[in-house]
Formats: C-alpha cells, sequence, structure tokens
C-alpha cells in the first residue's frame, strides 16, 4: 500500500473491512489486518483517559462564581463536550469539587467534610480569586482553599469567564490523562483523604452531627 | 422626625424621669438623635415605646476608635401612627461594654444584640443567649472593632509556600 493518508487510504481501509466482514482474508493477510486495527496501552493510560473525559463536578455555590459556573453547562460553552456535565447533587457521586466563590471560616469546615466525603479519585478546582487568593474580600471572614485543602487547577478572575473555567477543566483533564499514576497529588499528600464512616456503630457514633459541640449554651465570652 | 422643638421636649420628659441621663440632643439634616448614657438605655427606651415609639427598626454598633468612650450602640426607634423616628445613641468604654439588653421590650432585638456583641464585643446584660452569630463559635476577639486587622489569613504562593502554613498542617 502506498497510500497511507488520505481520502485513498480510508476507501482502502474500508474495502478491506468489507473483505474481512466477508470471511475472503486469511492467513498473513488476517493476521496484518488485526495488527493495523488494535492499539496497544497500560490499563492506566486507558483509565486516566476514561477519568480525564467523564469528571463529575459537585453541585456546589458558594457566591457570584457559581453564576458563572452554572453558565458553563449552558449552550453557549457547553462543557458536556468534555464529558462534565453531570452536576452531581452527592458528593459521593462527584469527584471534582469546583470552589466557586469566597470560603468563610465558619463555612471551610463545611467544604472540607464534603471534599472528604467524595470518594478518590477526586479532584479541587479554586475558581476566582477569592478561594486562591482572598480577592476583594480579603478580610477577618475569608479563608484561602489552600489552608484546609488541596487545590488542583486555580482559575483567576473576579470572577472568572465560563471560557477561563473550562479552560481550568480541560487544564486538570491534561494533568489527569498525563500523569495516569496521579503523581502531582501523591507529592503534596492529598491522597487518601476520604472519609469513611464505621460499619458497625451505635447510634451514638454514627450521629456525627449531633455531638454536644463545645461553646453551645455555655456562658458568653466576653 | 419630631422637630427640634419636639426632641427638646422629649428630651425634657426623659431629663425629668431619669435625670442625668441625656448626655446631649442633635437635630440634624432631619433627624433627631439623643445620646444618653449607658445605664439608662433601658429605662429611657422603655419610655419611649410608651410615647409611641413601638417599633425597633434597627439596632446596630459603632466603634469611634480612635475617640473615647469607643463603642457605641445605637438604636432606631419608629413611631408607626405618625411616622416619626428618633436615633437613641449611647457609647461605653472597651473596658466596660455593658449595655442592659432590651429584648424584653422588643423580643426582636434578639438577633441584633448578638451581633453587635459578635462584632463590637457589646455585652448586653439581660440578654438569655448571648454568643456569637455571624463568626464561628471558637473565634478569637471581634472583628468590626477599629484596632482589628483589616487583613484576613496570608496568601500561599509558590514563593511562600515553604513557610506558611497550609492545609498539611
Amino acid at each position: 500500500m502506498a497510500v497511507t493518508e488520505g481520502p485513498d487510504a480510508f476507501r482502502a481501509s474500508q474495502m478491506r473491512a468489507r473483505d474481512m466482514l466477508r470471511g475472503d482474508l486469511e492467513g498473513e493477510e488476517l493476521e496484518k489486518y488485526v495488527q493495523e486495527r488494535i492499539i496497544t496501552t497500560t490499563l492506566d493510560k486507558a483509565v486516566s483517559w476514561a477519568r480525564g473525559n467523564a469528571m463529575f463536578p459537585a453541585t456546589f455555590g458558594l457566591a457570584c462564581c457559581a453564576i458563572e459556573m452554572m453558565s458553563i453547562v449552558g449552550g453557549r460553552v457547553d462543557v458536556a463536550r468534555f464529558g462534565f456535565e453531570a452536576f452531581r447533587a452527592s458528593p459521593r457521586q462527584a469527584d471534582l469539587l469546583i470552589l466557586s466563590g469566597r470560603v468563610s471560616i465558619k463555612m471551610a469546615p463545611v467544604v472540607r467534610r464534603i471534599y472528604d466525603q467524595m470518594l478518590e479519585p477526586k479532584w479541587t478546582i479554586a475558581m476566582g480569586a477569592c478561594c486562591s487568593s482572598q480577592g476583594i474580600f480579603n478580610n477577618y471572614a475569608i479563608v484561602p482553599a489552600d489552608k484546609f485543602m488541596p487545590v488542583d487547577v486555580h482559575v483567576p478572575g473576579c470572577p472568572p469567564r465560563p471560557e477561563a473555567l473550562v479552560h481550568g477543566i480541560l487544564t486538570l483533564r491534561d494533568k489527569i490523562q498525563g500523569d495516569p499514576t496521579l503523581g502531582w497529588r501523591s507529592r503534596y499528600g492529598a491522597e487518601g483523604t476520604e472519609e469513611v464512616l464505621p460499619l458497625h456503630s451505635s447510634a451514638d457514633s454514627v450521629n456525627v452531627f449531633g455531638a454536644p459541640r463545645p461553646g453551645l449554651g455555655e456562658a458568653p465570652i466576653a | 422626625m419630631p422637630d427640634a422643638t419636639g426632641l427638646e421636649l422629649i428630651a425634657g420628659e426623659i431629663r425629668d424621669s431619669a435625670p442625668g441621663a441625656v448626655i446631649s440632643t442633635k437635630h440634624d439634616r432631619g433627624r433627631a438623635e439623643i445620646e444618653i448614657t449607658p445605664e439608662s438605655v433601658h429605662p429611657v427606651v422603655a419610655m419611649l415605646k410608651e410615647r409611641g415609639y413601638t417599633f425597633l427598626a434597627s439596632l446596630h454598633g459603632l466603634d469611634y476608635w480612635p475617640d473615647e468612650p469607643r463603642l457605641g450602640v445605637i438604636y432606631e426607634l419608629l413611631d408607626m401612627k405618625t411616622v416619626d423616628r428618633i436615633s437613641v445613641k449611647t457609647r461605653v468604654t472597651v473596658e466596660n461594654p455593658t449595655v442592659a439588653s432590651v429584648i424584653d421590650l422588643w423580643s426582636g432585638a434578639d438577633h441584633p444584640e448578638r451581633e453587635v456583641f459578635d462584632m463590637f464585643g457589646v455585652v448586653f446584660e439581660g440578654h438569655p443567649d448571648l454568643r456569637r452569630i455571624l463568626m464561628p463559635e471558637d473565634y478569637e476577639g471581634h472583628p468590626q472593632r477599629r484596632d482589628f486587622p483589616v487583613g484576613g489569613e496570608e496568601v500561599i504562593f509558590t514563593y511562600n509556600e515553604k513557610t506558611m502554613p497550609g492545609w498539611t498542617e
């Protein structure tokens, strides 16, 4: 076969596929046909290819950036083209947490808990100035995301345009697909943080929210 | 608004019932303000409520730093029948920031008083459940005071990530 590219080569390969289906190919020809149509890869690469192309973000908006985050599923930028359209309402089903907005120090434990409830593999995008570098709300109430959880991609902007967020998502996709062992996460110890509830537990130990919290009902802090 | 004369009449009434309570009166840009001592807040506000100012429109705090006494508590009262407003101000020191709670007059003062306590550290005596409302319970300091640092947490960049405590610490 002299022609290896272009419409002629495509037509030739189609004709041979037809021959194969008819059972006309035998012996060495059949062997060559099979060799041409098999891709060998490692399982890690195949898995990371699939992971990078089907991330489910958690339905979780924090502030004004959430408006821009919502619009990435709309028709204009349409993140469904890349397999990200399924916003999951449960952290157990999500594997991408988009921190869209400012995180107050009262909200930070909640965000961390949602992150811990997500199952590995999981990734985080810090969207906007506030949760990356505190932005215009740099005051007593705000805490940057790096202080309490690992972040894979920071998307700058105030707020970032939907295109910027899509670029951040695609950057994350490239990271996942380019490094199947997720080396950049193990390098800063961001693995094994998923929350596992005890299997055999009494009603007390499973009641994580009902535990008596210090400070409630006590004397006021003067 | 009570006009300047009306404000003086109210102030005179307060002076009669609680001598020494009124520090000053001010009628400026159509707003009537009356400043009283912190000890007389409850009787004066109760008297104004009897007089028709039945609605507590707002209760908020203020820091007059560096003036002394630093902390202010302001009650915006409204007479719903005559649509008449009056501001009652009082000022307390940082060392002894206690004002009587008006929660027995307006139960809606519950959350505003907790917010003023949270942000300025003014203690409302008689409040049944005075604890932080906006900041976490273990938060230290009162962030709306003027001597509270403006900036929050320092930002972690690549150049200072070795020295800045991040989430792994």
